[in-house]
C-alpha cells in the first residue's frame, strides 16, 4: 500500500461529519498555524514542493509568495473547485466524502496568506456537493474555526462557497475570478496576475482543491516530510481520477513515482483492462493532454519505465510523451476510435470555448467539423493536413490556454493514429456504423491501410 | 409540446427571498452582483428551471444591476435555461469516458422509450433528453443529471427504473 495523506481517512464512519472529523485529528492544523508566523508556514508549503494539482503543476508555495501583502488590500484565497476537465473526478470525491479537509485547508492557507475572506468555487452541476460544503462551512462556523477572532487568536476569516452554473472555461482563474464577481466568464489578459489584482481588483490567490487539502498535512509534518513522499520534483501522493476501458474506475490516491504499468494492472488500483481486451491508448492527464499509444504508454521512447510523475509523463515532449495535467487517466481499449473520441474532445472544446479569441472561438469550430465529417465517412484526403494546420494556429494565439488544450489532443492524435484517419477517408463505407471498431477493431483491417498508396 | 410564447409566474416568495438575501450576505456590501450564479440558481430552481426576460428583469432588480449584466451572464452558462424544459430534463454527460461507455446507445434508447428526438420535450412535459459536456462522472459512466443530483452507471434497466420513479413522483429534484 502506497502513502496515503488525502485519503487517509476516508473510510472512518461518519468522517463526513464535524464530529468524527474533529475526533480523528481534523482541525489540529489550524491550533499550530495559529501559533506560527503567516511567513513560515509559505516556506514550508515551498520546502515541501508541492505542485498545483488542478493540471498546471506551478509550485504552490512560489504561488503564495507571490501575493501582493505590501499594498495593504483585502487579500483573498479561492478554492478551484470548478473542476470540469473531461477525464477529471478526483476534488468532487474528496469535498463529497471529506468535506472538512477542504475547510481545514483552506483556513491554514488563508491564515498563511492574511486573507480574511476567501471563497470556494464550485461547478453549477455539483449541486448537492455544494451543499455539503454549506453544511461544513456552517458546523466550521458553530465550532469556532470560522468567522471574528478564531479560537482566541485574533484572526478574522469568513469563508463562503459560490456555485459556477456550467462552463469549462471558469476552471482557468482568471475566468473563474470574472464569474465569481457575477460576470462571463472571459478570461482576463496577464499580467497583472490575481496574485497582484484578482477579485474585486485585490491580491488573490486561486488553488485547487486538491492542493489546499494537502496543505494541513504539511503544516502538521513540515515541508521536508512532504518532499521526502514521492519521486525528485514531483513531490507528495496524488489523486487519480481512473476510467475508461479498466476493471476498476474510480479515484485513487498514489505516491507519486509508481510506475504506470503498476497504476494500470494492479489490484489495489485500475485492477487491469475490462474484459482483458487490449491497450490501445492511454489519456494521461486529462483530455487536454497528448493523447499516448499502446507501445509508448508502460516505456518511454527512451525505453525506460513510464512512471507516474510529472517528468516521466512528459518524457520525450510532445513527440513521444504527454503530461500529468491533472491526473484524469482515461484508458482506452481496441474497441474505441480514436477519430471519434478526438471528435469528441473537439466538440467539447468548441462548446466551452469563451469565444474572447479569434483562434479560438472559430478554430474549435472548424477542428469539431472536420473530424465530424471525417468521422462520418465524408473526409476528404487533404483534411488530415488542415487539421494540423489549424491546431497549429490556435495554439499559442489565445489569452488563456483554452486553445492549447484544443489543439493537443488533436496533435496527439494525428502524430500516433494517422493511419487512423486515412482509414477513415479511405474507406467509408466500413466506418458508417459508430461502432466500427467495437465491430471490428483496426487492428484487424490495418493491413487494408498499409497496402495501399495513395 | 409548444414552448414558445410560454408566459412565466413570476413568484419571489418569502422564503426565497431569505434565501437570496443570505447569498447576498456573503459578499462585500458594494459587491451584490458577486451573488449573480449562486442567485440565478435559486430563482430558477424556484421557477420550473427556466429563466424569462421578465424573471431575469427581477433578477436584476433584486441585485440593483442592469437587466444587461444580467442577460449576457444567463446566455453564457449552459445551466441556465431560456426557454421551458421538462420537469424531468435527463442531461446525459456526452463526453469521451461516458462515450467509452456507451452512452451514445443510451441516448438513442432513451429517445426512443420517450418517443422524442435529443432536446425535444415530450408531450405530457414530463421528460426530455439532452446531451451535455463533461460532468465530472468519468469512472462512474454512463450517466446523467437530472436536478441537483447525479444517476450514474447506468444500464438501459436502471434508466427505466428511473423513468417510472419519475412518474411515481418518486424523485427529489432539488435538495432545499
Amino acid at each position: 500500500m502506497g502513502k496515503k495523506i488525502l485519503l487517509d481517512k476516508i473510510n472512518i464512519p461518519g468522517i463526513k461529519t464535524y464530529e468524527v472529523y474533529r475526533e480523528n485529528g481534523g482541525y489540529k492544523s489550524v491550533e499550530k498555524a495559529l501559533t506560527m508566523q503567516p511567513d513560515d508556514i509559505t516556506e514550508e508549503v515551498k520546502a515541501s514542493g508541492l505542485r498545483g494539482r488542478g493540471g498546471a503543476g506551478f509550485p504552490m508555495g512560489m504561488k503564495w509568495s507571490f501575493i501582493d501583502k505590501k499594498s495593504g488590500k483585502p487579500r483573498h484565497l479561492v478554492c478551484n473547485a470548478d473542476e470540469s476537465e473531461p477525464g477529471t473526478f478526483k476534488d468532487r470525491y474528496l469535498m463529497e466524502h471529506i468535506p472538512h479537509l477542504l475547510i481545514e485547508g483552506m483556513i491554514t492557507s488563508s491564515f498563511a496568506l492574511g486573507a480574511n475572506l476567501s471563497y470556494i468555487y464550485i461547478r453549477g452541476e455539483y449541486m448537492w456537493i455544494y451543499k455539503i460544503l454549506e453544511k461544513a462551512i456552517k458546523e466550521a462556523y458553530a465550532s469556532g474555526w470560522l468567522g471574528k477572532n478564531i479560537k482566541g487568536s485574533g484572526y478574522d476569516l469568513d469563508l463562503y462557497v459560490h456555485v459556477g452554473a456550467g462552463a469549462y472555461i471558469c476552471g482557468e482563474e482568471t475566468a473563474l475570478i470574472e464569474s465569481l464577481e457575477g460576470k462571463r466568464g472571459n478570461p482576463r489578459i496577464k499580467p497583472p496576475f490575481p496574485a497582484i489584482s484578482g477579485l474585486w481588483a485585490n491580491p488573490t490567490v486561486v488553488n485547487n482543491v486538491e492542493s489546499i487539502a494537502a496543505v494541513p498535512w504539511i503544516v502538521m509534518n513540515s515541508g521536508a516530510e512532504y518532499a521526502k513522499i514521492g519521486l525528485e520534483r514531483s513531490t507528495g501522493t496524488k489523486l487519480i481520477s481512473a476510467s475508461g476501458h479498466i476493471k476498476n474506475p474510480g479515484v485513487y490516491e498514489i505516491e507519486m513515482g509508481i510506475t504506470v504499468e503498476e497504476f494500470m494492472n494492479s489490484d489495489e488500483y485500475c485492477g487491469g483492462m475490462m474484459d482483458d481486451r487490449p491497450l490501445k491508448a492511454l489519456v494521461p492527464g486529462g483530455s487536454s493532454v497528448p493523447i499516448l499509444p499502446a507501445h509508448l504508454i508502460y516505456k518511454t521512447a527512451a525505453g525506460t519505465d513510464r512512471l507516474m510523475t510529472y517528468e516521466s509523463l512528459s518524457d520525450g515532449g510532445f513527440v513521444s510523451g504527454s503530461m500529468l495535467g491533472s491526473g484524469g487517466f482515461i484508458v482506452y481499449n481496441d474497441t474505441t476510435c480514436i477519430v471519434r473520441n478526438t471528435w469528441n474532445f473537439s466538440r467539447f472544446y468548441h462548446h466551452e470555448s469563451c469565444g474572447q479569441c479569434t483562434p479560438c472561438r472559430e478554430g474549435t469550430g472548424w477542428l469539431e467539423k472536420i473530424l465530424w465529417r471525417i468521422e462520418n465517412g465524408q473526409g476528404r484526403e487533404e483534411d488530415i493536413d488542415l487539421l494540423w494546420n489549424i491546431q497549429s494556429k490556435i495554439e499559442g494565439n489565445t489569452i488563456c490556454p483554452l486553445g492549447d488544450a484544443a489543439s493537443w489532443p488533436v496533435a496527439a492524435a494525428i502524430r500516433h493514429f494517422r493511419e487512423e484517419f486515412d482509414y477513415h477517408v479511405r474507406f467509408p463505407e466500413k466506418i458508417k456504423d459508430r461502432n466500427h471498431f467495437v465491430n471490428e477493431p483496426f487492428s484487424k483491417v490495418q493491413h487494408l491501410i498499409s497496402k495501399q498508396t495513395v | 409540446m409548444e414552448i414558445s410564447n410560454i408566459k412565466q409566474e413570476i413568484n419571489i416568495t418569502e422564503a426565497l427571498m431569505t434565501r437570496i438575501n443570505e447569498l447576498i450576505s456573503h459578499y462585500p456590501a458594494d459587491k451584490k452582483k458577486s451573488a449573480l450564479l449562486p442567485v440565478l440558481h435559486e430563482v430558477q430552481d424556484a421557477h420550473h428551471n427556466w429563466l424569462s426576460v421578465e424573471l431575469q428583469q427581477k433578477v436584476a432588480e433584486i441585485l440593483e444591476i442592469l437587466p444587461i449584466e444580467v442577460y449576457e451572464v444567463v446566455t453564457f452558462y449552459t445551466m441556465f435555461n431560456t426557454k421551458p424544459v421538462a420537469k424531468y430534463m435527463f442531461e446525459f454527460c456526452r463526453t469521451s469516458c461516458c462515450a467509452t461507455r456507451g452512452v451514445e446507445d443510451l441516448m438513442d434508447y432513451a429517445c426512443s422509450k420517450l418517443g422524442v428526438k435529443e432536446g425535444e420535450i415530450t408531450s405530457d412535459g414530463l421528460f426530455q433528453v439532452v446531451g451535455v459536456e463533461c460532468l465530472g462522472a468519468c469512472g462512474y459512466a454512463p450517466m446523467l443529471q437530472l436536478g441537483d443530483f447525479y444517476h450514474e452507471k447506468l444500464s438501459k434497466e436502471s434508466f427505466d427504473t428511473l423513468i417510472e420513479d419519475c412518474k411515481a413522483e418518486k424523485i427529489t429534484l432539488h435538495d432545499k
